[in-house]
């Protein structure tokens, strides 16, 4: 099983390689650092030197991928590729517009994110999970259908409403929680209430549906039938019987985002003021700061492929015919 | 040739267009299959699923008027040749003139007589709401009929609707006739969803002849027009999208899960690489470079419709390129299992070529699964717009959107007393189009889904 | 009084909003019947006619979209269609065990076994820990499965499939049920295997004075296990009766043709009796007898009123108009075309069929006693036997230069491990084996799942790339062909599958679907004429060519596939399981159509297949594979009456016969070991009754019997 996973993880490598080398693509060569520069001064009126000025303090102005004019080794390593990207693999993410280190800043921002982000998961997956088991025991049955309805028209609702629906009603109207804002410590918790809940609400739709659907699938299959041969009672079929089984498609979409969860929700923070992760892409993508979006890129897709690995060494313990075989 | 319009072509109507005739082809095609036949017969007998597709048509029809696009011919200047407006406008736009042209100052509420904020009036010193141009303007100066006239109006509305509706209802009704009761059943829900569709449009036609139904915005610019002039975005997203999608999804998906090995392995590289960045960052990022690239050659479009076309487009192609990761494994998993089924064997067994029994036996027996995914993406998509237009990286700003709009709205959430109308319309119209394709997307996957019957 | 009454049993399927107009379909439609403590009754039926509903209706397991209509339904007295859904649970394990069709499927795959028996134990015993795992490992012993105490801690994907049907049992058996339900539970296992599960019902059901309900479609199996027969036929039962009574004078006409259905060699080269048309379709309302549509002794009355139930004879009650007459007048009739059914020696015939294995001169313990049987046993039929035309044809095929020779062929399958997927071993599915088949001759391939003999047909057709060896067709050698070389071969080599579903494309056409091989290979052949013509060879009508598959029954898309095979006009037709998948009757009307078309086109077959009645009726030669090698070879005669190889000994003898006296049987232990894995020297040795050191060291190589007929074994058995 280690053999496996070391396996998995060398296969994750040339896919953070090809990462690195879209994200490049998108940045660098696709629009040249003279046109970011253009278009950030100003597209009309800019001076040649304003341009270079632009260039030098971001380290743009070194050659693309080769550079020709440097000695030895620093032919390959005084270039954009080499700075902006390669030194990505050892956390060097530069300086961001504003002049700060953009990895010290990811490390004080991952806290918040975290905060919002793991509670509203596990909450969500459990109330998820909760709910689908309702339903399907009531399959059939007038609760299950109106649960389906209710689903369907949860799902229909743009994230976007829950959170401005639920800021009024909540903070506004009733005053139960401040409308935004964040703390540290233990303050913190009646900050991150609304946004948790909120996010918990905003997904069930979806995830209910879908894990209904994957025990429905599994409750059609001969062993549960056996299980009921047995004289088992039904709650006891679902619980020790197709719960078990239906864990192991449900790991699948859930572990993978585990990880991912470190990047923070982009609206919520933004609506909440938290200051995580999110609220920094979403400052840096309006600011127009390549730097800060090309580094959360590259940090995004590390936490993702962790996933991956993740999911395959959850398999490993959810299903024993990966385990010993 | 002095024609009182110029046609204009827009890419994205173009692309809609094909679109349509694509489906209408794949519609054909379709109808020769006896499988699929009988999958489309099953939803034409689901009372939820003609409902929703009924809304759906509706909120297309507003799409396809919005899509025939024009410039209108400058009255003739006697010697000079022919000219026409820089101002390209549809056909919704010349049938919702008096909506597009009727514009106040700044908000205003729905039914509104004055304006929502107090203004100095001219000649006094007095702080008050001042009198809308526009809305309620035929009211007389102490505003003694307001009340009166939106009651009689709106009765006004709710029988004309009626009126339209019965020829309709009874057009219906002699076209099913009795006996099958199922049939009847989703025709009634069609006719009740007309119903209840005639009815909106004639109470929104005779109160919006003089009032704002739905208010006004910052710029007083109507929101019921906005409503429904952003219903094209967003179903141009939904769709357009899927057209960059599904030729990519279905060519590697295809060839991964047939020909494996190498193939396999670059294609699985391909979109776990892909797949690997978060959309959204992936998303903004693209959004962001396309930005640039637009900006730095303003020479390459002759009026701004072209150049929010062109972003449109971007757009959807950025999505597009993003999203058909998913179609494609999935393609791919089903490819591996039909690739061992023995009639692909049997087919082997005669020497015919894999693209051959790629075009006869695999894609054939995979399109239900296209199918399933087209309308599912769908209402993401539209949701999508919105939040990407939030974040700051969707369509162009000139561009009228329900992400625009709720951004805009969001702005005065913290005024008191609210400016609630843009919000909440924005919520209703993208809450029933997006409803309304959930619901006839689950009726066509219970449908076409070998599994779940 | 009796265990179970069955009461007129009505299921129902409510056809659901969307088709209202359409009947509800009665998959069971009143059926009655009674089990005694202790008995063994058999329900037998074709597919599709009620008999698994009937099981999981007694149980109220039905699937949701099923419900009991009507009836009773009476366990030790007590109606449990009037239980409360808790009272049923205890019924259910406690009172009523149950073994279902599928043991690979039927076991919750991530729950060790021991934890899944254990929970049976639970809930009707009330035992856990110690004592729970006491008994599981005495109930594993039971079940005979070797080494319990460490097995109950593995999960069911570590065993094989006769171990899991096992442990299904051992789960029944937990609540120390009075009646054990068996839904086909021998129906997905080897020969060799359902002859050690079978056995282990027979003696739990001795041992503990248990009922048993088994289902079955299988006439072997139930002849080997049932007291009494209801025979069971859209929805009803037709026929009851005590099995000897049953398996000597049948008297529905129904259950007269399932034994003439059968195929057997006293019928080769001769044809098979069928039953025209199908099943009906559950959700039809019928007025007269549900048999009439396919059955041709019918006179009007039987299409006026259902037929009344009708003694026979002592506890032999059939559901016939023609009651009793029937039968009388069956036995001597002439030449009818059920008169295979009919011949003098009905009786004997039917003994005989069942004799698969029985020669004067095999080994006397693998002999079925001829002197158990009342009836005289014909001699076994021998190549002089045969009739004229097929003598004539053989004799005339042997001299001819062979259609296919293949010699050597292996296939090998890498196994990969580690980090760098490096191969560490190799899955030898075909190991070395060679063979010959004559134009117009059949050669069956012969051996249970898993020893090669399917990817031995693919590597002939070159769908698998062979390994190592060569296959020459018509003198050409195949294996060094680039595809573009290959593709004018293929015109000489087709295939016809296993699984009729899977082999047609659902969203062609049947002309398209039998045109394809036109179009690849014989461009200028294609036209509506031709294609008329081939279904029309095939028993279709040429109008049939717009249809799409799903509008035909099983046995006629196999015709379809036979049909796509033929529009190339090959040489060599590789039949992989054709019939595996279809009822007895249908099977015969395929069997007879290859027949007629390898008289009229001298096609040559391989034949895969693990049923040794197909076998003994259709083959010329036999090859019995195990693990990817062929163990024995020769005419049909030689291998099935005097087989030399213990395997093939051991297969013979583990098929059920007709008469369900008890015979000899050479217990096979275990299962077929792994092709990635096989075991020193012979392959067989570890299974094998008289393997001594020897068979151990190396792999026997070929002894000839006689000219036609070679052995792999070094104790050359017999």
């Amino acid at each position: 099983m280690l053999a496996y996973i070391l396996r998995r993880f060398f296969y994750a490598l040339p896919i953070l390689l090809g990462v690195n080398l879209i994200t490049f693509a998108l940045f660098f060569v696709v629009n040249t650092p003279d046109d970011m520069a253009r278009m950030q001064l100003g597209v009309k009126r800019v001076t040649p030197e304003a341009i270079e000025k632009w260039k030098a303090e971001r380290g743009y102005d070194q050659p693309l991928i080769w550079n020709a004019a440097a000695e030895g080794s620093a032919k390959a390593t005084k270039t954009i590729f080499f700075s902006k990207s390669i030194r990505m693999f050892v956390g060097d993410f530069g300086r961001a517009d504003d002049g700060r280190d953009i990895a010290r800043e990811i490390a004080v921002r991952a806290g918040p994110s975290l905060a919002i982000a793991l509670p509203t998961f596990v909450l969500g997956l459990f109330v998820a999970i909760v709910f689908a088991m309702l339903l399907v025991f009531f399959r059939a049955t007038a609760l299950d259908f109106g649960g389906v309805i209710l689903c369907v028209a949860l799902m229909s609702v743009s994230g976007l409403f829950y959170i401005i629906g639920g800021q009024w009603l909540v903070a506004k109207v009733w005053h139960w929680v401040p409308i935004s804002g964040y703390a540290p410590g233990l303050t913190a918790v009646k900050f991150l209430l609304l946004p948790v809940v909120i996010g918990v609400i905003s997904g069930i739709g979806a995830s209910v549906r879908w894990y209904r659907t994957i025990f429905l699938e599994e409750i059609t299959r001969d062993y549960v039938r056996t299980a009921r041969a047995k004289g088992l009672s039904e709650a006891a079929v679902l619980f020790r019987h197709v719960l078990r089984n239906a864990l192991i498609p449900i790991l699948t979409g859930v572990v993978v985002v585990i990880p991912t969860l470190f990047l923070g929700s982009l609206l919520t923070e933004s609506f909440f003021g938290i200051p995580g992760l999110g609220s920094y892409t979403i400052e840096a993508i309006n600011a127009q700061d390549f730097a800060v979006v090309r580094a959360m890129v590259f940090i995004g897709s590390v936490l993702y492929i962790a996933g991956l690995l993740a999911t395959d060494v959850s398999y490993t313990l959810a299903d024993p015919r990966v385990r010993l075989q | 040739m002095n024609l009182p319009v110029q046609v204009v072509v827009l890419w994205s109507d173009a692309l809609l267009f094909a679109l349509t005739a694509a489906c209408a082809s794949f519609a054909w095609w379709t109808r020769r299959q006896a499988v699929l036949r009988a999958a489309w017969v099953r939803v034409g007998k689901d009372p939820v699923a003609m409902a929703a597709a009924t809304v759906l048509a509706v909120f297309v029809l507003v799409g396809a008027l919005d899509s025939l696009h024009y410039r209108a011919r400058l009255p003739a200047q006697p010697g000079q040749p022919v000219h026409y407006a820089v101002e390209v406008n549809s056909v919704l736009d010349a049938l919702l003139a008096p909506l597009r042209l009727n514009t106040e100052k700044t908000y205003s509420a729905p039914l509104a007589t004055r304006l929502f904020a107090m203004e100095t009036l001219p000649g006094s010193n007095e702080r008050a709401f001042p009198r809308l141009v526009y809305g309620g303007a035929h009211l007389d100066a102490a505003l003694d009929g307001h009340d009166g006239d939106v009651v009689r109006r709106t009765l006004t509305g709710l029988g004309g609707g009626l009126l339209l509706w019965l020829p309709v209802f009874l057009w219906l009704r002699k076209k099913i006739g009795a006996g099958d009761t199922v049939k009847n059943k989703a025709n009634n829900a069609i006719a009740a969803t007309l119903l209840g569709i005639f009815l909106l449009t004639g109470v929104a036609l005779s109160l919006g002849s003089g009032y704002h139904v739905l208010g006004t915005d910052k710029v007083g610019q109507d929101v019921l027009y906005l409503s429904l002039k952003s219903i094209r975005t967003g179903l141009l997203i939904g769709t357009l999208t899927t057209l960059v999608t599904l030729p990519i999804a279905i060519v590697l998906g295809l060839m991964a899960g047939y020909f494996g090995g190498w193939i396999d392995d670059v294609i699985q590289y391909l979109y776990t690489t892909l797949n690997s960045i978060p959309g959204v960052l992936l998303i903004a990022a693209a959004v962001l470079m396309m930005q640039v690239v637009i900006d730095t050659h303003p020479d390459w479009f002759a009026t701004a419709a072209e150049r929010a076309d062109a972003r449109l487009l971007a757009l959807c192609l950025i999505l597009g390129m993003t999203s058909w990761t998913g179609l494609a494994r999935l393609l791919r998993g089903e490819t591996l299992k039909l690739r061992e089924l023995e009639f692909v064997q049997a087919a082997h067994a005669f020497g015919v070529g894999p693209l051959l029994i790629l075009r006869r036996h695999i894609l054939p027996n995979l399109m239900h699964i296209v199918l399933i995914a087209l309308v599912m993406d769908f209402s993401g998509l539209v949701l999508a717009e919105a939040v990407l237009s939030y974040v700051g990286v969707g369509v162009d700003p000139t561009t009228i959107s329900f992400g625009g709009m709720i951004n805009a709205a969001r702005m005065e959430l913290a005024r008191e007393p609210m400016v609630w109308w843009s919000l909440a319309a924005a919520f209703c119209f993208m809450f029933i189009l997006v409803l309304a394709a959930n619901l006839f997307a689950d009726a066509v996957r219970e449908a076409f889904d070998p599994r779940a019957s | 009084m009796s265990l179970l009454a069955v009461r007129d049993l009505v299921i129902e399927i409510p056809q659901g909003e969307v088709f209202r107009g359409v009947d509800a379909a009665r998959p069971v439609d009143g059926i009655s019947f009674d089990i005694a403590a202790g008995e063994c009754f058999s329900l037998l039926g074709e597919s599709g006619c009620g008999k698994s509903m009937t099981a999981l209706g007694l149980l109220r397991l039905l699937p949701e979209a099923a419900r009991v209509a009507g009836g009773e339904v009476l366990f030790e007295g007590r109606d449990l269609l009037r239980l409360t859904e808790g009272e049923m649970r205890s019924v259910r394990g406690g009172g009523i065990g149950m073994v279902f069709q599928e043991p690979a499927t039927s076991l919750n795959p991530v729950l060790r076994i021991g934890r899944q028996i254990g929970e049976a134990l639970a809930l009707h015993e009330g035992l856990s820990g110690t004592a729970a795992r006491a008994r599981v490992v005495e109930l594993l012993t039971q079940v005979g499965i070797p080494d319990p105490a460490r097995r109950l801690d593995e999960f069911p994907f570590q065993m094989s499939g006769g171990m899991k049907q096992r442990v299904m049992i051992a789960m029944a058996l937990a609540g120390r049920p009075r009646l054990l339900i068996a839904d086909e539970p021998t129906t997905a296992l080897d020969v060799t295997i359902q002859a050690q599960v079978l056995e282990v019902l027979d003696e739990l059901r001795r041992r503990h004075g248990m009922a048993l309900l088994l289902i079955s479609h299988d006439l072997g199996v139930v002849a080997k296990m049932a007291d009494r027969v209801g025979v069971m036929y859209a929805g009803q039962l037709v026929e009851t009766a005590p099995r000897a009574e049953f398996f000597t004078a049948p008297a529905h006409p129904y259950s007269q043709r399932l034994f003439a259905a059968l195929p057997d060699p006293t019928r080769r080269g001769g044809r098979l009796a069928t039953i025209p048309g199908s099943v009906p379709a559950a959700h039809v309302r019928h007025v007269g007898c549900r048999f009439a549509e396919r059955c041709d002794e019918v006179i009007p009355a039987c299409r006026a009123q259902p037929p009344a139930w009708h003694e026979v004879a002592a506890g032999h009650a059939v559901r016939c108009i023609l009651g009793q007459a029937v039968a009388v007048q069956k036995v001597g009739a002439g030449a009818t075309a059920t008169s295979e059914a009919a011949s003098p020696d009905f009786q004997s015939r039917l003994t005989g069929a069942s004799r698969l294995s029985v020669s004067s001169d095999t080994r006397p313990e693998l002999k079925v006693g001829a002197g158990d049987t009342a009836v005289d046993v014909p001699a076994p039929v021998s190549f002089a036997d045969l009739g004229f035309p097929l003598r004539r044809q053989v004799m005339a095929a042997a001299a001819a230069a062979p259609v296919l020779r293949v010699s050597d062929l292996r296939v090998h399958f890498p196994i990969r491990r580690g980090i760098l997927q490096r191969t560490v071993g190799l899955v030898r599915a075909v190991d070395g084996v060679s063979l010959q088949l004559q134009p117009g001759r059949t050669l069956a391939l012969v051996g249970e799942s898993g020893c090669g003999k399917t990817t031995v047909g693919k590597a002939i057709l070159q769908l698998i790339a062979p390994t190592a060896g060569h296959v020459e067709l018509a003198g050409t050698e195949l294996t060094t062909l680039s595809p573009a070389q290959l593709r004018p071969l293929r015109a000489k080599m087709q295939m016809v599958f296993q699984d009729p579903y899977a082999s047609l494309n659902p969203r062609l056409t049947t002309g398209e679907i039998i045109s394809e091989g036109i179009q690849a290979l014989r461009p200028g052949e294609a036209g509506a004429a031709r294609l008329g013509e081939l279904l029309e060879q095939v028993g279709l009508r040429a109008e049939m060519a717009g249809r799409y598959p799903h509008e035909f029954s099983g046995g006629q898309r196999q015709r379809i596939a036979i049909a796509r095979a033929l529009a190339v006009q090959p040489e060599l037709l590789v039949c992989d399981e054709p019939t595996s998948a279809l009822d007895v009757s249908v099977q015969a009307q395929i069997l007879n159509l290859l027949a007629d078309l390898q008289r009229e086109l001298g096609l040559a077959y391989l034949f895969i297949t693990h049923n040794l009645g197909v076998v003994d009726y259709l083959a010329h030669e036999v090859a019995v594979m195990y693990l990817g090698r062929i163990v024995e070879r020769g005419s049909t005669d030689e291998v099935l009456r005097a087989p030399r190889h213990p395997y093939t000994q051991a297969l013979l003898a583990a098929v059920p016969t007709l008469d369900g006296r008890g015979k000899e049987i050479v217990r096979l232990p275990g299962d077929m070991p792994s092709p990635a894995n096989p075991p020193t020297g012979c392959h067989f040795h570890p299974r094998c009754p008289l393997a001594e050191d020897a068979c151990r060291v190396s792999y026997p190589s070929e002894t000839k019997v006689s000219a036609t007929h070679d052995v792999h074994c070094l104790k050359m058995a017999g």
